[in-house]
């Protein structure tokens, strides 16, 4: 769908710097472009776009979202089968998994895209990276999981490698203790799942009373607050911890899936997370689902300008949050921020990557 | 060993294929041995056999052998 020309113009745009009149005439553009290329190729999307809208849709709010766990239940993909380079799944371990079919053209658009927007981050050169997690997680068969994807897209960030935990998931204290040592002047790069992270490593350091005292970390941690708010985990007990048993180390959350990868909102310094050029975010009311002010809590739709390979363009999560404020944020970069607030109640449980217990 | 041996054995270890197969049209996701696990595989190899750090850019545009020689070359390693 992008050209050449066209995907490095997009490539190359300013990622929290266009205003709000410019971002949202832009994006909307762009996705009723998608919106009719997907009803071209996509006879189950047209259908749905039918079902869904009395006319054809003229305005960014006025395109039907595609409900996240239709990915579980249909094969909603705008490719042909031989076009079908990776098929990206969510990492549930019960009940079915989303399928989100990339043809090479996308795959390697998104990951251009991760990695532009996490330079904004974290600067182009790479660090020597500890991954909280087994390398086992990688190898699984049967497609790529989320929590595979993630780590593997982190890793273009980090050089010499090494991962936290064994293959049973425990702390692999030699290896940790070697990394720290040998690389605690430099700018490291810790990357893992926010509940992972607290549970195997942070846990497991307090409880064998192990401490480090690294310089000028990064600790990048998402895929779900679930299981921390199930425990009662603030976002800042969370980093208090994490400072106490390491050191010096700055905390981004971020908040992604599996149906838009390459699209990653950060958080920044000031606690919010921030919609990238390329995508945006935009809160519906929970029962009538019309789109709700800024400040009032409801379901998180996740727009994104990637999304070509299959009709994933507008999603209707099952995510609560409240957007803050659009261009705005204390920290001075542009586009709308916001919060997540954990999943809707009773929401028929979808596999992510928090998944893991 | 020439550079350019250097780098053809480099991209043999790392990706697993056959000296024939490493030619200019050699590309990332059209090979079934070179994804991206292999990729960062061989940009460690890469790095170690030239003794330099590449950068994220880098490792985002090595697209292709013939895209990795223009990339070392940036680094002074002549072909």
């Amino acid at each position: 769908m992008h050209r050449d020309k066209e995907q490095s113009e997009l490539i190359d745009m300013p990622i929290y710097q266009l205003d709000k009149i410019e971002k949202q005439a832009w994006l909307e553009q762009q996705l009723l472009s998608l919106t009719m290329h997907h009803c071209e190729l996509n006879p189950l999307y047209l259908n749905l776009i039918r079902a869904n809208a009395s006319q054809s849709p003229d305005s960014l709010v006025t395109i039907p979202p595609v409900f996240a766990r239709l990915f579980k239940d249909y094969d909603l993909t705008s490719i042909a089968q031989d076009d079908v380079f990776r098929v990206m799944r969510s990492s549930g371990t019960g009940g079915a998994q989303s399928k989100i079919y990339l043809d090479s053209e996308s795959a390697k658009l998104q990951s251009k895209i991760l990695v532009k927007t996490l330079q904004h981050w974290l600067g182009k050169q790479r660090r020597p990276m500890l991954l909280v997690d087994s390398k086992a997680t990688l190898s699984q068969a049967g497609g790529m999981t989320a929590r595979a994807a993630g780590l593997q897209g982190l890793s273009f960030f980090g050089r010499n490698h090494c991962y936290a935990l064994d293959e049973n998931m425990q702390l692999d204290k030699p290896a940790v203790t070697e990394f720290f040592d040998k690389y605690k002047n430099d700018n490291i790069l810790i990357f893992g799942f926010t509940f992972i992270v607290w549970q195997q490593f942070i846990q497991a350091l307090q409880a064998r009373d192990l401490k480090f005292d690294i310089k000028n970390a990064v600790l990048i941690h998402g895929g779900g607050w679930k299981k921390m708010q199930q425990n009662a985990i603030t976002d800042s007990a969370f980093k208090a911890g994490i400072q106490t048993q390491l050191g010096e180390v700055k905390v981004h959350d971020y908040y992604g899936m599996v149906e838009q990868t390459g699209t990653i909102y950060m958080q920044c310094e000031q606690g919010y997370l921030h919609a990238p050029v390329w995508s945006d975010v935009l809160i519906r009311d929970i029962n009538d689902l019309s789109p709700v002010p800024f400040g009032v809590q409801g379901l998180v739709q996740v727009n994104s300008v990637l999304a070509s390979s299959y009709p994933g363009h507008c999603i209707l999560t099952e995510d609560l949050g409240q957007i803050i404020g659009e261009d705005d944020c204390a920290c001075g970069r542009k586009g709308k921020y916001f919060v997540i607030h954990g999943r809707v109640p009773k929401a028929q449980v979808r596999g992510c990557s928090d998944t893991f217990s | 060993m020439s550079n350019l041996n250097k780098i053809s054995a480099a991209f043999v270890t790392a990706l697993g294929v056959e000296q024939t197969e490493v030619k200019d049209d050699l590309a990332y996701s059209q090979h079934a041995k070179w994804d991206s696990t292999a990729h960062m595989v061989l940009i460690a190899e890469l790095e170690s056999q030239f003794d330099l750090m590449l950068d994220t850019d880098d490792i985002i545009d090595m697209s292709s052998f013939a895209k990795a020689k223009e990339i070392l070359s940036k680094y002074d390693i002549e072909f």
